[in-house]
């Protein structure tokens, strides 16, 4: 039993107290939140994807990922594919846990066989894809159990463009560009600033071209990167994803760079 | 063991939810920036809900349990409609929310409630709610990131609170709609100067109580026309509207 | 420790200070918090010269607690430098290096070089081990021509054709990797630092408010204060004047401050100032 009154709890809320004003006799121990202790899973990803990137454009969205799978910081598997079709009108693409991934498309493979043997005229579009992600996300959270990943849903069905994000904590948004992971650092701003307001009007084409700039930029910065990379459409004629295609770098801007310092040559 | 990383089941969402009660109208108010850490995930995701035509609820905190929580009442609210053909009075719906709320009071939905709306004597109400249910009858609240930045703004404007009143008078109990509607608005866009998760836009949900005189609304709306719309399902009931409003977005 | 009580002081360094305060962290009592983590810096080579920028919002936590502050410091004439991290370090170490160039200046009798201030900085941080929190865009054009660095809070340095720091760093680094080129001209080189500081405005919450920049080049040196001003506040929708006598008061006590002064003459002619 602690006998020192003020150590028995102070308010988590920084609105109190915020500038130290409590004389320090007065002051109790960090104490360690309550729960912390108590029993958890602990959970890491092993064998992880890096960004993926997606933008509303006049015909549908179009999504991008690169094709490596990371162990640590190792480059172990460089032929991964991360964007997937769910269905006809959806694609969905992964970063975060490539295993939990897998065990999500299986989940949906189901999902959508089951929907098809009811042949009753419905068949799921984008909408009820995050749905079922989003629930089954925050439900593994709740659990404490989460399924380590950041998924964007992106499709189109009934002349509606639809792009949302669902990540292992169950937080939905949708917004004209998301960007998973380092994107949402690196290319969101170069996706935002290309895209927002143009959705309307973007060809194919430019939107390709917007998408391929930021994988470019992600493979200068992000470290667990690759230039192998595939871009997936979905328009009113279904889901179109290519094959792997290969980025151009150039590094010429390193030829007049000596040292970090003093050096001059 | 190498290092292990204990998993957090939540985080912080930012953004500013805030309510203001009159005589005859309730007004429901929050930002749309949606953040987690120094990013933004998107400068669109509301965090007021109408539930029914004389009750919105204003949800602040951790995303996904706002979200989750905000389909489970309205869940509730469908059930209670086909049980009873009528929808739940604001009274019980703020008694449900803090049942709701406790239920989980040891695994709590991180979010701060404010609930809106005309109560059956046609008197404008705000309840206001901590994460595990306490939750309690008020003319005004703020809550969220900016809650410390408005809530003192609002006790000086709605509760007169360190004003003297001029010799002979005494400070107006209710407001008008076009003072709180102007008070909400300056609420944000200081919140969005000072605070940097609050911004990018804001709605404003304004309930009106059965049968109140709509003239001062629709001289407000008449400015806004293009901004606001309409929601109202039932007719000769009250009346609820959204002002949708652009914040500054850095 | 043991080098407190002792009148001898050991060699090396001294950490004791540190563990007094992590003790006082422990009781619940963290050091105050130190205004601005967030910003976005950035430098670039063109044609000419370097062009600095910066946001102009200083941060303590979740509060903007300057809403246009100005992050780039004078070195020298044409030696400017951004400031990210704690704004007291940034600040105080600019602002001592800025005094040692000129004093460094005056001794040699040459105009000093952009690595003099970069060596400067960087030995200054590192024999503080980072605990000076200042992450620096270094930029000035010398007799040996343009130069662009960044340093880091300990001590380490890069030299590149394009910098950014702070917590807009990244989105301003994607701009910079889209649209460099070599040999840029001034307006395409502003335009340029523009776009990677207003990538930082509005995608990083730490960074806001104004764009400021700084073109150097050998001739001439335009600090560009307030080059774009993308965030003004609209016009509030009401007055909050407050009527006089608001403010409640418990006692009134009115005091007269005029001295009163009676003089008197000790001679009678003691007032005759014409000296007839």
């Amino acid at each position: 039993m602690d006998h020192f009154p003020t150590n028995w709890g102070r308010p988590r809320n920084d609105a109190f107290d915020a500038y130290g004003t409590y004389p320090i006799h007065q002051r109790p121990n960090n104490v360690k939140d309550t729960f912390a202790e108590g029993v958890q899973h602990t959970q890491q990803p092993i064998v992880t994807g890096t960004s993926v990137l997606a933008i509303k454009y006049k015909d549908g969205i179009m999504m991008a990922a690169d094709n490596l799978a990371s162990y640590g910081s190792l480059a172990r598997f460089r032929d991964v594919q991360r964007l997937h079709a769910v269905g006809n009108h959806t694609v969905l693409g992964a970063s975060g846990d490539m295993s939990d991934f897998q065990y999500i498309r299986s989940l949906l493979d189901d999902l959508v066989i089951e929907e098809f043997t009811e042949q009753d005229e419905h068949t799921l579009g984008p909408a009820e894809i995050h749905e079922y992600l989003s629930q089954l996300m925050y439900a593994r959270r709740s659990k404490l159990n989460p399924l380590w990943n950041s998924l964007l849903v992106g499709g189109y069905k009934d002349g509606k463009r639809f792009l949302a994000y669902v990540d292992l904590l169950g937080t939905t948004y949708s917004a004209s560009t998301i960007a998973t992971g380092y994107g949402s650092y690196i290319a969101q701003p170069l996706l935002r600033k290309a895209v927002e307001g143009r959705e309307d009007t973007l060809t194919e084409l430019e939107a390709q071209a917007i998408l391929e700039e930021s994988l470019l930029v992600l493979f200068y910065r992000d470290a667990r990167s690759l230039d192998k990379y595939q871009i997936a459409k979905v328009t009113e004629g279904g889901v179109a994803i290519s094959e792997s295609m290969a980025l151009k770098t150039s590094w010429s801007f390193a030829e007049g760079i000596r040292g970090y310092g003093a050096q001059t040559q | 063991m190498a290092q292990t990383r204990s998993f957090n089941p939540y985080t912080e969402n930012g953004g500013t939810i805030l309510a203001i009660s009159g005589q005859d109208f309730s007004v429901i108010a929050g930002d749309t920036r949606q953040s987690e850490g120094y990013s933004i995930q998107t400068r669109y995701a509301p965090k007021v809900f109408r539930l029914t035509d004389r009750a919105v609820l204003a949800v602040n905190g951790f995303a996904a349990d706002g979200n989750m929580f905000v389909k489970k009442v309205k869940q509730r609210l469908e059930w209670y409609k086909h049980a009873h053909s009528k929808d739940m009075p604001l009274k019980a719906i703020a008694r449900l929310i803090q049942t709701m709320l406790y239920a989980k009071r040891f695994f709590p939905y991180y979010v701060y409630n404010i609930l809106g709306g005309i109560e059956e004597d046609g008197t404008g109400a705000v309840y206001s709610f901590d994460p595990v249910g306490s939750y309690e009858r008020e003319a005004c609240r703020a809550a969220g990131a900016a809650q410390s930045l408005v809530q003192p703004f609002l006790d000086n404007q709605i509760y007169f609170k360190n004003q003297v009143a001029a010799p002979g008078t005494t400070h107006p109990a209710h407001l008008p709609l076009p003072d709180v509607l102007s008070i909400v608005i300056d609420s944000f866009t200081s919140a969005t100067e000072r605070h940097i998760e609050v911004g990018d836009g804001l709605e404003v949900y304004i309930v009106l109580a059965k049968g109140r005189d709509l003239q001062d609304f629709e001289a407000i709306r008449a400015r806004n026309v293009h901004l606001t719309q309409e929601l109202t399902v039932t007719e000769d009931g009250e009346r609820i509207f959204v002002m949708r409003l652009d914040l500054k977005k850095d | 420790m043991a080098a407190a009580a002792t009148v001898y002081n050991p060699a090396g360094f001294d950490f004791s200070n540190q563990i007094r305060n992590n003790f006082l962290a422990d009781r619940g009592l963290p050091l105050p918090k130190a205004t601005s983590t967030g910003t976005t810096i950035v430098g670039c080579l063109f044609k000419d010269g370097i062009i600095l920028g910066a946001d102009t919002r200083a941060t303590e936590g979740d509060i903007v607690a300057d809403k246009n502050c100005e992050k780039i410091h004078y070195i020298t004439e044409s030696i400017r430098c951004c400031g990210a991290g704690t704004a007291a370090d940034t600040e105080f170490t600019t602002a001592m290096i800025s005094s040692n160039m000129e004093l460094h200046g005056l001794s040699t009798g040459r105009k000093p070089r952009v690595v003099t201030a970069m060596t400067m900085l960087k030995q200054y941080l590192f024999r503080y081990q980072g605990h000076v929190g200042a992450a620096l865009v270094l930029g000035g054009v010398d007799a040996t021509g343009p130069h662009l660095f960044t340093i880091h809070p300990h001590g380490s340095t890069d030299k590149l054709p394009y910098v950014t720091m702070g917590s807009g760093s990244l989105a301003a680094m994607a701009v910079f990797e889209a649209q460099w080129k070599p040999n840029m001209t001034r307006e395409a080189a502003l335009d340029l630092v523009n776009a990677a500081i207003s990538a930082g405005i509005f995608n990083d919450l730490g960074s806001g408010s104004n764009v400021d920049a700084c073109v150097i080049t050998a001739t001439k040196t335009d600090m560009l204060r307030n080059f774009v001003k993308p965030n003004e506040r609209v016009t509030k929708e009401r007055t909050y004047g407050f009527r006089r006598g608001t403010t409640a008061f418990t006692k009134e006590e009115i005091r007269s401050l005029v001295v009163q002064e009676e003089i008197i003459g000790v001679r009678d002619d003691a007032m005759d100032i014409d000296g007839s």
